[in-house]
């Protein structure tokens, strides 16, 4: 039991930190939806339906988004928890090193971390798929069973994000990491369109890629529409990187902070 | 375990109106020390950093109830051996216990039963002084209601208690230190260990610091301190060890240490630049020790005032004369060649 019980203490120290700052998080997780559903979904899907898009996807487009853009949504979510604030705990704040004074080691913080980013997710999810059904892009139903695979999703990208962070030096590659690592997977893995959309060179990137395996997943149990690929590949595969990335994490926190 | 937290608390109902002075801090005595069990021992201790060796086989042993002080230049392997004292990083080489326990083993058991109050606060400047505490005391494993009683009393040791609701980020530096010492004692620790506690406050912030230290000491609480103000480590430490470049180079009471390594009195000269030398070579004879700095002469003897009379006598016109006790700077001097300034 101690085993867990350690953790628990790092995540409920993080939903202490988030409840003091929670109202411009809590704004911009009802909002992002609608202003994104609004903007994409109803407003581009609208010449979408009206060319040859609903035929060729058989469903509305607003319908055919959803389900994509609250898997990527996790994404941005746990990477962005994943990188500011893990740099203030290493460097900024060092809030890592009083943790680590504590009867609490890197194993602990590690895992109260994405522990608490699971929380976050399913809640942030779960507003999503409400949106999402208030919109009539889904039934409510079809919303909350997308939920389960966005969160694992989410979570393979925190436990890969915190690795990197816990890696990096300098913060410039922060923002490195959204420029070039979290924008065009949000853009190019599925979320808008098809990947057979892209040039085909390309196409076994975005297959590689762990967001295209969350949206497959979210919109194939959401919609019963066809899994881009065998939905199990999808999720040992995300399940490794949650692994994976924990691992990386435990081993790049201990080699900064336990010298 | 520690004697009396509810005596910490009647304390901290004190009065405290005026600003604290030196003389409130009264140096403590050596007293039995020597009877009480080691908390800490090292033998042979070493730490490397890559091709840098920080700490260079060192020997000590802090005892139950004292104030135990490492006093070094930066650099000196100070922080590196606290650090693995506080069971946070793993011992290079030698010995060392803690609490009777193995921190290559027992990290977490030893880190449940010791304060620390690093170099940098390392505060959640986003929260409040009491959510802060708070959270450190669960980190801990302790009840809430537990960790809101001794809230109180920390607050109220420290004066905090009327920024109880305050975000840290606009308390001053000695406010910030202030909290940072509650916290490390939110789990009532047999063990404080604080690296360099004062070091950029102001003059009243560490008074007010030192005169919180002493009260701990006297409430049973073993205190490491590094530090590099000599002031410091004579205001507080029953013993200490001076270390220059990863080694101990002495160990003993300030008292003891002045009067192994220096004389009871200093003559401190300062002559027209670049003529220290040659009218050092002038003072030959005067004193025991002659130590030439790039800004001072300093004359080591047992009466400054006899030696001051005596050079004038001699026709030596220094542009400043000061005569002064021995302090533990000189001692430093003495042992490593330069000055602890840096």
């Amino acid at each position: 039991m101690m085993t867990l019980a350690f953790p628990a203490r790092v995540l409920e120290a993080n939903a202490r930190v988030y409840r003091r700052t929670f109202r411009g998080s809590v704004v911009s997780t009802f909002l992002n939806p609608v202003l994104f559903l609004l903007a994409m979904g109803v407003g581009l899907g609208k010449l979408v339906d009206a060319g040859s898009g609903e035929a060729s996807l058989t469903i509305p487009y607003l319908t055919f988004l959803a389900p994509g853009l609250l898997a990527a949504t996790a994404m941005t979510t746990a990477a962005g928890d994943s990188a500011f604030p893990v740099m203030a705990g290493i460097k900024w704040r060092k809030t890592y090193d009083a943790v680590l004074a504590t009867p609490l080691g890197v194993r602990d913080l590690v895992g109260g971390h994405l522990g608490w980013i699971a929380i976050r997710l399913v809640f942030v999810t779960l507003v999503y798929s409400g949106v999402m059904a208030a919109f009539g892009a889904t039934t409510v139903v079809e919303g909350l069973v997308s939920v389960l695979p966005a969160v694992l999703t989410g979570l393979a990208f925190a436990a890969l994000v915190t690795a990197y962070t816990s890696r990096i030096k300098d913060e410039q590659w922060l923002s490195n990491l959204f420029r070039f690592g979290i924008t065009p997977l949000f853009l190019f893995s599925g979320t808008f369109f098809p990947i057979t959309q892209l040039p085909g060179w390309i196409q076994p990137v975005a297959y590689a890629t762990p967001l295209w395996h969350g949206v497959s997943l979210c919109r194939g149990l959401a919609l019963g529409v066809e899994f881009g690929v065998n939905p199990w590949i999808s999720v040992g595969y995300l399940a490794a990187l949650v692994v994976l990335g924990s691992v990386l994490s435990t081993r790049f926190l201990t080699k900064r902070l336990v010298k | 375990m520690v004697a009396g937290r509810r005596a910490l608390d009647n304390r901290a109902g004190e009065a405290f109106a005026s600003s604290p002075t030196v003389e409130s801090v009264t140096p403590p005595r050596y007293r039995g020390a020597a009877m009480a069990e080691p908390l800490v021992i090292a033998e042979h201790l070493s730490k490397q950093f890559g091709d840098l060796v920080a700490v260079d086989d060192i020997d000590f042993q802090v005892r139950r109830g004292e104030v135990f002080g490492f006093l070094g230049p930066n650099g000196a392997g100070k922080s590196s051996t606290m650090r693995m004292i506080g069971a946070v990083s793993p011992v290079g080489g030698g010995n060392l216990t803690v609490l009777g326990m193995d921190p290559a083993t027992e990290g977490p058991r030893i880190r449940a039963r010791l304060g620390v109050v690093p170099q940098d606060n390392n505060l959640d400047e986003e929260l409040t002084v009491y959510e802060n505490l708070l959270i450190y005391g669960r980190y801990f494993g302790l009840p809430k209601k537990v960790i809101n009683e001794r809230i109180d009393e920390l607050l109220r040791f420290t004066q905090l208690d009327e920024r109880r609701k305050s975000r840290v980020e606009p308390l001053s530096g000695g406010m910030k230190r202030r909290l940072t010492i509650a916290r490390g004692l939110i789990n009532t620790p047999e063990l404080l260990i604080l690296d360099e506690p004062t070091t950029g406050l102001d003059p009243q912030a560490r008074h007010l610091l030192w005169d919180r230290l002493y009260r701990l000491k006297q409430e049973g609480v073993t205190l490491i301190i590094t530090t590099h103000y000599m002031d410091e480590a004579e205001q507080l430490c029953d013993r200490l060890v001076i270390m220059d470049k990863g080694k101990i180079v002495a160990e003993g009471s300030p008292r003891d240490l002045i009067g192994q390594h220096s004389s009871r009195e200093v003559l401190e000269l300062r002559f027209p630049v670049g003529t220290q030398e040659e009218h050092a070579a002038n003072l030959h004879g005067m004193a025991s020790r002659t130590e030439v700095l790039p800004d001072r002469v300093l004359l080591y003897t047992e009466d400054a005032d006899e030696a001051a009379d005596l050079m004038h006598a001699r026709g030596i016109v220094p542009e400043s004369t000061v005569s002064r006790r021995s302090t533990l700077e000189d001692v430093f001097l003495h042992l490593t060649g330069r000055t602890l300034v840096e």
